[in-house]
């Protein structure tokens, strides 16, 4: 079996606060194949974006990588210096912002900036680097690519402008992606468009992504493997077809019956009851509150175990 | 609603305003008779060949004791003919407050954005200084530092640089802690690109329209503050006079009848210092999206 891009084993990331430590990242375990697709779900505050963070080693205080491993292509990255970061963010582990609006800066042309992030991590002369940016900008798709890289991001659409935070994530050809809900400020048609783009350029240069969403529709269409998060824990890990199609975590399901549907015109809304709170740190499941199914057994923690049929359930009163 | 974006969109947006108009097209004929000063000047003020002790004191419109011409706006107590010493002196007041204010920019720019940017204890010290710094009037700061360093025209602008680069510092800092919360600033960390060009390139530019706008109020200050150092006697040496020193002068005279020697000068200040205030308030309204009303 080919070592996977990344492999994460218990990692906890807490927010040391003056009322107590909150536990953003409590006990994440996955991993990634090459040119592998994995879908993060949650809700807000789940710590699907401080997973993100914490493999660009970029939490900051009072925020701290307090256990777990984190390892990219078989190199433990925790306790690596930034120096030594530094040479990976941007370059080997790109990441992609939700809001393409706000990832570009505003004052600086396309090419200023493409040319930058290339240079930031290779040596070469800025007309290569020139020419890497305009081949990175045809890749996700944008015509007249040459003519787009003289603009300034706000001569551009938002899908446009989206296209080419991805383009620069792709410049120096990473391993590894870790985009964070970069689709949501888009519409549905635009959205499409790029996620097809996406599997593509996986597919082709063998690059993971690490899509993180709460649009389970677009896990649906996009990823091969899916996880679940709540609370900072994973409660579900598996193929996107045992994942959506069979869900097994009471917290999925109602993630999956909370989706509307176009048959269910006229029905109210099927929802989760209660609300999750990330200071409130409960002892056993986290999602046990909330939960139609828990038992008293749900006081104590359940463990992230394989089932029959190869996926990770961490309940105990499965579906 | 945003700042204008095109060159074309922010001269419309700025000759909305009729007094800020002209108070640009003042600025800018005072901005050519400084410069223009050696050819303009019908004499050189500070060639000694050239004054007439015999032509001292004479009011506006006098003709010289020669003959040879006229005098516009009088002369002073050593027949220096008062055209030629305003526009001169003019020059003279504009170099050291631009001068100042581009160090000052200078500074304030390094430690707002380091500031800005780093926070933390670093932060938390540079701004006490620049606390410090703003709790002392500018007048005073200058005084205390020319008291020290002696006169001359480097040691004006550094008492000016001194007292005023606290101001810049702080607004560049403000800017950059908005600007730093900005996704792109994030995307900056993301890709691991160089601290200077994270500073310079990225939070720079953005804090472009900010600084435009201090920095033309606090030259107006800082010429002001120049000529008020040199009436005071401690500004600029004599061999090099402000208008400061102009006005300083003619003040003797000012009771017996013979205004003009201090009047014209303290015009001219008023009225660049004016122009310049005129032109920077309409810059900080077309900058500043948040307080147009279109």
């Amino acid at each position: 079996m080919a070592t996977p891009t990344l492999s994460i084993g218990g990692l906890k990331t807490w927010f040391f606060t003056d009322s107590g430590p909150v536990k953003a990242v409590d006990g994440v375990s996955f991993s990634v194949m090459p040119g592998e697709i994995l879908g993060l779900v949650g809700e807000s505050g789940s710590g699907k974006s401080i997973t993100g963070f914490s493999i660009m080693g970029l939490i900051d205080p009072p925020g701290r990588v307090v256990e777990g491993s984190i390892v990219f292509k078989g190199e433990e990255l925790r306790g690596r210096s930034d120096a030594a970061m530094r040479t990976l963010r941007g370059n080997r582990i790109a990441m992609i912002f939700q809001d393409p609006m706000m990832t570009l800066n505003p004052v600086l042309r396309i090419d200023v900036q493409m040319v930058e992030a290339v240079l930031a991590h290779r040596k070469m002369t800025r007309s290569q680097a020139l020419a890497l940016a305009h081949s990175a900008l045809e890749r996700v798709g944008i015509a007249a690519p040459g003519e787009r890289l003289r603009a300034y991001p706000h001569q551009m659409s938002g899908g446009m402008r989206q296209r080419v935070a991805i383009a620069i994530a792709l410049l120096n050809e990473p391993d590894l992606i870790i985009a964070d809900e970069p689709t949501t400020a888009l519409d549905v048609t635009i959205q499409g468009q790029i996620l097809f783009e996406m599997q593509k350029i996986c597919a082709e240069s063998g690059t993971s992504l690490i899509w993180i969403t709460h649009d389970l529709s677009v896990v649906a269409g996009l990823a091969d493997a899916v996880g679940v998060m709540y609370g900072g824990r994973m409660v579900e890990h598996g193929t996107v077809a045992q994942v959506l199609e069979s869900p097994r975590h009471p917290y999925t399901q109602g993630l999956i019956a909370s989706v509307p549907q176009l048959e269910a015109r006229g029905q109210p809304l099927r929802q989760i009851p209660g609300a999750y709170s990330p200071l409130v740190n409960v002892s056993g499941c986290a999602f046990a509150p909330r939960c139609e199914r828990a038992l008293p057994v749900c006081q104590t923690e359940p463990q992230l175990a394989a089932t029959a049929d190869g996926r990770l359930l961490r309940c105990h009163n499965p579906v | 609603m945003s700042a204008p974006t095109s060159l074309a969109g922010f001269v419309s947006a700025y000759r909305k305003s009729t007094s800020a108009t002209l108070a640009a097209i003042v600025l800018l004929l005072i901005l050519a008779a400084a410069l223009l000063a050696p050819v303009l000047s019908p004499q050189d003020p500070y060639d000694l060949a050239q004054l007439d002790l015999l032509d001292a004191r004479l009011p506006p419109g006098s003709p010289s004791g020669d003959g040879t011409r006229q005098y516009l706006l009088g002369t002073d107590a050593q027949g220096r003919d008062m055209v030629s010493a305003i526009l001169y002196g003019l020059r003279t007041s504009l170099v050291v407050g631009v001068c100042a204010t581009l160090c000052a920019v200078a500074i304030g720019i390094v430690v707002g954005l380091v500031a800005g940017y780093f926070g933390g204890r670093f932060d938390a010290l540079l701004m006490r200084i620049v606390d410090m710094q703003l709790s002392f009037p500018a007048i005073l700061v200058a005084l205390i530092l020319i008291a020290i360093l002696g006169q001359g025209v480097g040691k004006v602008i550094t008492a000016l640089v001194a007292a005023q680069w606290a101001y810049y510092a702080r607004t560049i800092r403000g800017v950059v802690l908005v600007e730093s919360q900005r996704e792109y600033i994030a995307a900056t960390r993301v890709l691991a690109l160089p601290v200077t060009s994270v500073l310079f390139r990225h939070l720079l530019p953005n804090c472009m329209p900010a600084l435009i706008v201090v920095g033309a109020l606090q030259v107006a200050s800082a010429i002001a503050l120049e000529a008020t150092l040199s009436f005071l006697g401690v500004g600029l040496p004599i061999t090099e006079p402000s208008l400061g020193l102009l006005i300083a002068n003619g003040f003797t005279y000012l009771l017996s009848g013979k205004y003009w020697i201090s009047f014209f000068p303290g015009l001219a200040l008023l009225v660049t210092i004016m122009s310049i205030n005129l032109v920077a308030d309409q810059l900080r309204d077309v900058l500043n999206p948040r307080l147009r009303v279109d």
